[in-house]
């Protein structure tokens, strides 16, 4: 097994393009894990931990640039008030040692639709773009087109993550992750939710429910629809048990999930039809604060 | 009668400070430090100049028969030294606890998902795993037996062991039944004496012993044409016993020594990795060293039998027990393991720690093609207690009692029989226990203004800012054997020497008594120092060159090898006083040894150990046997069956989202009765991991298992309690000497195991309603979406 590791973005591009078979790796707690299982025996591992700008974040303008290998510590610790979504569902992930470690370019680059980096960058928004790279040049790919199958992304061979542009909250989010133990556990399912007051959107992310973690779209319309029309956004009255009742049943539709050994699909659909209630509430409940304490 | 109280962490400063380093004395453990640091050597870090990596290939059916197994691809790998099939094994092919029905290695057929079938030995691991994946095996694939309407129709579904090739005295896919009538039974006369009846079907899922360091040893050949093991074990003598036959070699020549154990819970009690890595080191002629991956360790060990068990009380209509009637089945998997035992725990303990005049039981395990199950802390009666707990709790509200007066009603007591007829002759107070837990100031309820996210169910995953909790209270006692039963002998020895080294009297002891983290190497030392009166004790590495130590199991090694260490360390004392009298003729009868010195109660000190000793050492070596016990009746179950009993009573409050199913334990109060704490800390340690792992079954601890196919063999899946559903664990220490042990000691390591699971259970069920007759109690039970 040939071990590369290059010092620059450019020569880690390089070296992609001479072994597109070479696997990344940046924190290493899924590379690691899989090898010790495993699962594959890559010919050539491609180090990226030498490249330090993967692991630095910058906000323009309205934007957070985070580098694919900056880990969830930091991002919990630096970027709990641009990105509170995706802190959140930071806060969620493994034990200390491996939020020191794993970052959203290895959750992406795994694809896991148990990844809980997901639902987070889905409910920031259809803005939210994952920038890859390779010799050939950088491509910006939407969110939406992202995940593209079980354990599968739609990146080239020869392509790698730089960074994820995730634009800066303008309004209140949450995230909230099923497992069976009260840490250190992957999510049987997950929630991830966002308002965006500025552009009168909202945005969620559904995870381990489906065969890639995916937005409730019929969900997302329906909120934007009562919000809009009966003038939620600016008077931040309450939403009232209807809408968000109807809001849960939206995006329990919105599931495919399976029956595994970490749960049931049934309840998979029941837990996020009640992670979708609870969440939307929270983030109402401080948005009508926000609104309140603005008039 | 003495009592103490010592009442959780907050007072483990106070003990400490308050000892000395003798019995009754907290001193740290030796290992502890190294542990906490990461600098300890366990199995898996050893290393030999020139040594061979070994690997077994498993079977990915659960049931099926082997056509043919081609090796020749695997031995032409370079760096391989041998590739082993059951063609190979020099002696018998069959070993097993207590049935030598188990194949060192598979012949002509597979029993269970990962037996092994073949060995390879390797210069790298790497090359062994290449190895293993050329060896081709042909099977022809069978439906596994695996529900218990399969394993008891033999005649349609088939055998796991075809009945010629039976070596136990079960029969059709039954390994053992025991069963058990006392008082008048139970019949329809029985019955209507009782007011109220309650019955319940109750089901226990497959929990794993989750210890962490994964099966390892190192085999090295002798120059004798023997072989020196290096193992993580829990008893060194029984696995050579079983090793030797297979190797072929007299058990003299098969030398085990106790490399670093990370934990066993039973796990360890049944060969893993000893026979195959001895068979490689025999055929190559070099050392080898066998460590289990993760997911080989899940398949590498047996598990705690999971259990499907009907039970019926009947009651007065004031709450007394008129009669209890249970059928247990247990799972015993593919080969019998310690089921014997197993069924015999659950049916002489399986009605409880209660007086109940007339009983019937019937416990059972099957043969299927399921994983194994044996050894685990607690085991026969954590299934049973999970049940008749249940049933406690049924009856109180059908009768409109308070669960714990219902239980202090009729709690049994010393002098009260055992539906086996064996009387307690001992103290057993169950009613006290209870009522300890009881009176223990409760946790302050959820203040949901000032929620701390991270103390509630979900914690940090954020499913929830207060809605959806509720909290329930829940109690339990439960009731547990100490040391081995049924006419067994489990006898222990211990060596003690006494020399003086650099002008100190320093003692050894040398047992072959397997340290697995219950602290024994602790207690031994602390047994020296207060019967030969001196502070400086050794503990010699455990291995075979002295005498059997019996299993670190049962919760017998304070007991049995702590006893055995005692006597030991008094005739050496008696020696030393001896040589005394001897040299100065004294005649005083009040003499002993205290601060490294001869001293006469009366009189004085008399001369130092070191003055008396000179160059001589005294070694004396003393085997520890505990009262006899006979095996019970096949039919009725009568019979002095158990060592000893040992009671632990819980409190559980619990908060569960009622919404989302999740659970969160915010305290779990112990009671225990110990006899007498040689060392407090570790028995309010033992308490709380006692507890700590009948959480992990009450709420998530499982290995599933489909179609005989086992699904979750890894720490991802396979969930144990993270400090975050661990909740503080107040534990009250009750110190009841029994005139029977040494010291007046019970054994502490399994009760809480035993009774902690249905307080957590009983909890939930306050919280929420629900029946929850299925344990680990999952999110879908409470939410209806399985
Ligand atoms: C004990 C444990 C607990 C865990 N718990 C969770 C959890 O709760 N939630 C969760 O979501 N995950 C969890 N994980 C999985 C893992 O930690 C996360 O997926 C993490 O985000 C991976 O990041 P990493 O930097 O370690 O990735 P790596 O292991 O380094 O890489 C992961 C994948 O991404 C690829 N990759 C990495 N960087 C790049 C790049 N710049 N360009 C292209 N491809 C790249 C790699 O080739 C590999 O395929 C857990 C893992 C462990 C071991």
């Amino acid at each position: 097994m040939e071990f590369l590791r290059p010092a620059t973005w450019d020569e880690a591009l390089a070296v992609k393009a001479e072994y597109p078979t070479a696997l990344p790796i940046s924190g290493g707690t899924d590379v690691m894990v899989e090898m010790n299982f495993d699962v594959h025996r890559p010919s050539a591992i491609l180090d990226l931990n030498r490249i330090t700008e993967l692991s630095q974040w910058e906000i323009t303008g309205d934007v957070v640039k985070l580098g694919a290998s900056v880990p969830y510590s930091r991002i919990i610790d630096e970027l709990s008030g641009p990105l509170p979504g995706l802190a959140l569902a930071a806060h969620t992930v493994g034990s200390p040692q491996i939020r020191n470690r794993g970052g959203v370019g290895g959750n992406l680059g795994a694809a896991s639709p148990a990844g809980d980096s997901h639902p987070a960058l889905l409910a920031a928004g259809r803005d939210v773009f994952v920038e890859v790279a390779s010799v050939r040049g950088t491509r910006m790919i939407a969110i939406d087109d992202f995940y593209v199958g079980v354990k599968r992304n739609s990146m080239e061979q020869d392509e790698l993550i730089r960074a994820v542009h995730i634009p800066v909250a303008d309004g209140p989010q949450q995230f909230s992750k099923i497992g069976t133990r009260n840490a250190m556990v992957i999510a049987v399912c997950a929630f991830g939710f966002a308002l965006h007051p500025k552009n009168g959107t909202v945005g969620t992310g559904i995870g381990s429910a489906a065969p890639t973690p995916r937005r409730a779209v019929e969900a997302e319309e329906y909120l934007q629809g009562v919000l809009a029309e009966r003038g939620l956004w600016e008077s931040g009255d309450l939403l009232g048990t209807e809408v968000i009742q109807k809001f849960g049943e939206l995006v329990k539709a919105a599931a495919s999930p399976i029956d595994d050994v970490r749960g049931t699909a049934d309840y998979r659909r029941h837990a996020l039809a009640v992670m979708a209630r609870r969440t939307l509430t929270w983030t109402w409940n401080d948005y009508s604060k926000q609104i309140r304490s603005a008039a | 009668m003495s009592t103490r109280t010592i009442q959780g962490q907050k007072n483990l400063q106070d003990i400490r400070q308050a000892s000395k380093d003798g019995i009754g004395g907290s001193p740290l453990r030796p290992d502890g430090t190294l542990k906490v640091r990461g600098e300890f050597a366990y199995s898996s870090d050893m290393w030999h100049e020139d040594m061979l990596w070994g690997m077994a290939l498993r079977s990915p059916h659960p049931r099926a028969d082997i056509l043919s197994v081609d090796i020749s691809e695997a031995l032409k790998v370079p760096g391989v030294y041998a590739v082993l099939t059951h063609n190979d094994i020099p002696g018998s092919k069959y070993y097993g606890l207590e049935i030598q029905d188990q194949p060192a290695l598979a012949i002509d057929k597979v029993r269970y998902h990962g037996e092994a079938i073949a060995l390879v030995a390797a210069d790298h691991p790497e090359t062994a795993r290449r190895a293993v994946k050329k060896i081709k095996v042909e099977y022809e694939v069978l439906a596994p037996i695996v529900t218990e309407e399969q394993c008891l129709n033999p005649e349609v579904y088939g055998y796991v062991h075809e009945p010629h090739e039976y070596k136990s005295h079960g029969s059709g896919n039954i390994v053992h039944s025991q069963k058990l009538v006392s008082g008048g039974g139970v019949t329809d006369e029985i019955r209507a004496l009782a007011d109220v009846i309650v019955k319940g079907d109750y089901e226990v899922g497959m929990q794993d012993q989750a210890f962490l360091g994964p099966e390892s040893g190192l085999a090295v050949p002798a120059e004798d044409g023997g072989i020196d093991l290096y193992v993580a074990t829990q008893w060194l003598h029984v696995d050579r016993q079983q090793m030797a036959p297979v190797l072929a070699l007299p058990e003299e020549k098969v030398r085990l020594t106790l490399a670093g154990v990370g934990g066993a819970f039973g796990g360890r009690e049944d060969l893993s990795m000893q026979i195959h890595a001895c068979l490689l080191a025999q055929h190559t002629g070099k050392p080898v060293k066998i460590v289990y991956s993760r997911d080989e360790s899940f398949f590498g060990h047996v598990h705690r039998h999971p259990a499907k068990m009907t039970y019926e009380h009947g009651a007065t209509r004031d709450g007394k027990l008129v009669f209890a009637d249970a059928r247990i089945v247990l799972d015993g998997g593919a080969y019998a393991s310690a089921s014997p035992a197993v069924v015999g725990n659950a049916a002489s303990l399986g009605h409880g720690p209660y007086v109940i005049p007339n009983v019937r039981m019937e416990a059972i395990a099957l043969y299927s093609n399921n994983p194994s199950c044996g050894a685990m802390r607690g085991f026969g009666a954590v299934q049973a207690a999970f049940a008749y707990e249940s049933q406690m709790d049924k009856l109180a509200a059908e009768l409109g009692m308070d669960p714990v007066e219902l239980r202090q009603l009729n709690a049994m007591a010393e002098g009260d029989y055992m539906p086996t007829g064996q009387q307690i002759d001992s103290p057993a107070p169950v009613a006290e226990l209870l009522q300890r837990v009881k009176d223990m100031p409760l946790p302050p309820p959820l203040d949901l203004d000032n929620l701390d996210i991270r103390q509630i169910p979900g914690a940090l995953s954020n499913t929830s800012h207060g809605e959806g909790i509720v909290r329930g209270i829940g109690y339990s006692v439960g009731i547990k054997n100490v040391g081995f039963s049924e006419g067994f002998d489990d006898y222990s020895t211990a060596r003690v020497r006494i020399e003086v080294i650099g002008g100190e009297p320093v003692a050894m002891v040398h047992t072959a008594m397997a340290e697995v983290g219950q602290g024994g190497v602790t207690v031994h030392a602390q047994i020296v120092r207060t019967e030969l009166g001196v502070e400086q004790v050794t503990i010699h590495p455990a291995n075979t060159e002295v005498g059997s130590a019996g299993s670190t199991s049962a919760s017998r090694q304070t007991y049995m090898t702590g006893g055995a260490v005692k006597l030991a360390a008094e005739a050496v004392k008696q020696a030393v006083i001896d040589k005394g009298r001897r040299r100065y003729g004294w005649t005083q009868n009040d003499l002993t040894l205290a601060g490294g010195k001869v001293v006469s109660e009366s009189q004085g000190s008399l001369i130092s150990i070191v003055d008396l000793l000179g160059d001589e050492a005294i070694d004396l070596t003393r085997e520890h046997h505990h009262r006899p016990t006979v095996p019970f009746d096949k039919e009725t179950g009568q019979g002095f069956g158990h060592v000893q009993y040992t009671f632990c009573a819980n409190r559980a409050v619990v908060d569960v989202d009622v919404e989302l199913g999740l659970v969160k334990v915010v305290e779990l109060t112990a009671a225990q009765d110990v006899g007498k704490a040689l060392n407090p800390l570790s028995v309010v340690g033992q308490i709380q991991g006692g507890c700590t792992q009948a959480l992990g079954l009450a709420v998530m601890e499982e290995i599933i298992v489909k179609d005989g196919k086992v699904r979750n063999a890894s720490f991802t899946d396979y969930l144990i309690p993270t400090i975050l559903d661990t909740p503080p664990i107040p534990v009250d220490v009750l110190e009841l000497p029994d005139p029977h042990a040494p010291y007046g000691l019970r054994g502490v390591g399994e009760a809480p195991t035993v009774s902690a699971t249905p307080s957590i259970v009983a909890a939930i069920r306050a919280a929420t309603g629900l029946a929850l007759n299925r344990i680990p109690v999952r999110p879908e039970h409470l939410t209806g979406t399985l």
